[in-house]
């Protein structure tokens, strides 16, 4: 549905994307990931014809961005980070005016502008002034303007930021139930947000592709080994942590134990395993017939957070080492 | 088409929407109303000194009073025009509506005429007021109906090519008020420009002379409409309107 190829967008002195390129099936909800200032506004932006690249393609459903705009504009939905509202119009006449814009017949405007204030829930601030709408209110409205024609490709920038955590959860809620019908390019910097509505992940970082990967897989290949923290204790005696360690070096599987915490009697690990090796009912079997008790055996997943931490660290840190190199 | 149309309404209604129209409308209101009046009041004291001295001789409404009063209300415009247009683009640019317009399925020159022809609408509808001042003079006496009418095509004629460099100039800035100070600024200059031929009468002088937006206005004034002052006006309505839509698309690259 949306094809990237080698997309570079060029400012005045400062390179905003860097050769990206990477597609977009139809129906996929695709996170776009990266820190303030990485691109991803710009990327949004190419895609939806407001600004030209500097080198590079991009098509969506089939149409070049810089041949056919019209046909490209029609297919897309744009929330931009702040949603474009006019202040001065009620929320209805606004709607109905993005409808006509859009190329919807004025037969059609009602039946859509009424569909989707009911799917956004702002049926009942309709007859409002747009300017006297509270934030998150804004930005359902603005949500109800990009779905408005009923676009094959919706592309929306940071559309939770600035809602409170209820409205957050609804408005993840909204976008995946729009799923499906049409394919969803969704940017944010809040990881929690990509783990709970996309399927897959693009990560970028200063303008150039970091990762691109669905959420498990990403999580999967950067895991890679099982991290399992392990808390011991014993009902009577002293416990030696030392002990204990080498007790469960010894189970099969285990690469490298970290003592944690020890108190008199009680004793906390942090065990990883090897590449692709479950460990954990091992573990607790050796605990167990060692006599000593097992408080706690739970697995440490690795969040998107610590990916995205590594991925985007380990770009830095390179450059960084060029920079040392140089000196 | 239809797309002009929509912007069209929507700019018209949020004019109307908010109090700008009303405020022009009442700011003209004002001064051509005390133009008004003071045209007439030495109209008919020249008239009842005239019949004193015994020279009963019939006096043109239409020279004396209505032709000076277009000529002010051409004035009055050119200080209005800069607060019909500066909103127009700058406003969109700053609260980030552009973003809206330009990746919707409608071109930038559709945009820029629905524009233009609502700001078209409001000036329209502000000369409509100085119509009904001189709709009063029909109730004594008969002025001719024509050159009034050619005056007003002057006026809107005028009136276009000069909103049309205002829109030019609030695509530039996404400051309202700059857009609005710099608009002024063209439009004093486009009238001033005509005061060269005043003290310069070579060939350079007749050049600017006629770049000023004045000296095409005082035919139609007069009743007369000649070709070259149409075009002259209508070429600086599409070369403004052009320009508009050029620095949208500039806009995309600068970004």
């Amino acid at each position: 549905m949306i094809k990237v190829e080698g997309l570079t967008k060029r400012y005045a002195r400062t390179v905003a994307v860097d050769n990206i390129s990477f597609e977009v099936e139809k129906g996929q909800i695709v996170g776009f990931l990266g820190p303030n200032g990485a691109g991803k506004t710009t990327t949004m932006r190419v895609l939806t014809c407001f600004l030209p690249p500097t080198a590079g393609t991009a098509q969506v459903a089939g149409f070049d961005v810089l041949e056919q705009p019209l046909e490209v504009k029609k297919r897309i939905g744009y929330l931009p980070e702040t949603p474009p509202l006019y202040p001065d119009m009620e929320v209805g006449e606004y709607l109905i005016f993005v409808g006509k814009l859009k190329g919807l017949t004025s037969a059609d405007v009602p039946k859509r502008v009424a569909e989707v204030c009911d799917r956004c829930a702002i049926t009942d601030v309709k007859s409002k002034l747009i300017g006297k709408l509270s934030k998150g209110y804004r930005q359902r409205v603005g949500l109800a303007q990009a779905i408005l024609h009923n676009p094959d490709v919706l592309i929306l920038d940071e559309p939770t930021s600035g809602l409170d955590p209820k409205q957050i959860i609804e408005t993840r809620e909204l976008i995946r139930s729009l799923a499906g019908d049409h394919t969803i390019i969704l940017s944010t910097h809040i990881l929690s947000e990509v783990e709970h509505s996309c399927e897959r992940v693009i990560i970028i970082n200063q303008g150039k592709l970091v990762a691109q990967d669905t959420v498990t897989n990403l999580t999967n290949r950067l895991r890679g080994s099982e991290s399992v923290a392990v808390e011991i204790q014993t009902s009577n005696g002293n416990l030696n942590h030392a002990d204990v360690r080498q007790r469960l070096e010894q189970v099969a599987g285990v690469s490298r134990v970290v003592l944690k915490d020890t108190r008199d009697n009680h004793c906390a690990f942090e065990v990883e395993s090897l590449q692709g090796r479950s460990i954990r009912a091992e573990l607790a079997r050796a605990v167990v017939t060692s006599g000593w008790d097992l408080n706690e055996l739970r697995p440490v997943g690795f969040s998107l957070e610590d990916i995205f931490l590594q991925l985007t660290a380990s770009e830095s840190e390179k450059a960084q080492k060029k920079v040392e190199a140089k000196a | 088409m239809g797309n002009i149309l929509v912007i069209f309404k929507k700019e018209l209604k949020s004019y109307f929407a908010s109090p700008i129209a009303y405020l022009l409308l009442g700011i003209f209101a004002v001064i051509f109303g005390f133009f008004f009046y003071s045209a007439t009041r030495v109209f008919v004291l020249t008239g009842m000194q005239m019949q004193m001295m015994g020279r009963g001789m019939p006096m043109d409404v239409n020279e004396y009073v209505i032709r000076p009063l277009l000529g002010n209300a051409s004035v009055i415009g050119l200080f209005l025009i800069p607060m019909i247009t500066m909103r127009l683009f700058a406003e969109e640019k700053r609260t980030g509506t552009i973003e809206l317009l330009m990746t919707s399925p409608v071109r930038d020159l559709e945009i820029v005429i629905g524009k233009w022809l609502a700001a078209m609408v409001l000036y329209a509808s502000i000369l409509g007021i100085s119509a009904i001042n001189i709709a009063i003079l029909y109730g004594f006496g008969r002025p001719d109906l024509k050159p009034i009418l050619v005056g007003y095509l002057g006026l809107l004629l005028q009136g276009g090519c000069l909103l049309a460099i205002g829109i030019f100039i609030s695509t530039l800035t996404r400051n309202q008020i700059i857009a609005g100070g710099a608009t002024f600024a063209v439009c004093l200059m486009l009238w001033v420009l005509d005061w060269v031929s005043a003290y310069d009468q070579s060939a350079w002088g007749k050049v600017i002379a006629y770049l000023s937006v004045v000296t095409h206005f005082e035919p139609f004034s007069k009743g007369v409409i000649d070709t070259k002052d149409v075009i002259f006006y209508l070429s600086m309505i599409f070369f403004g309107l052009f320009l508009t839509s050029r620095s949208m698309e500039s806009l995309r690259w600068r970004a």
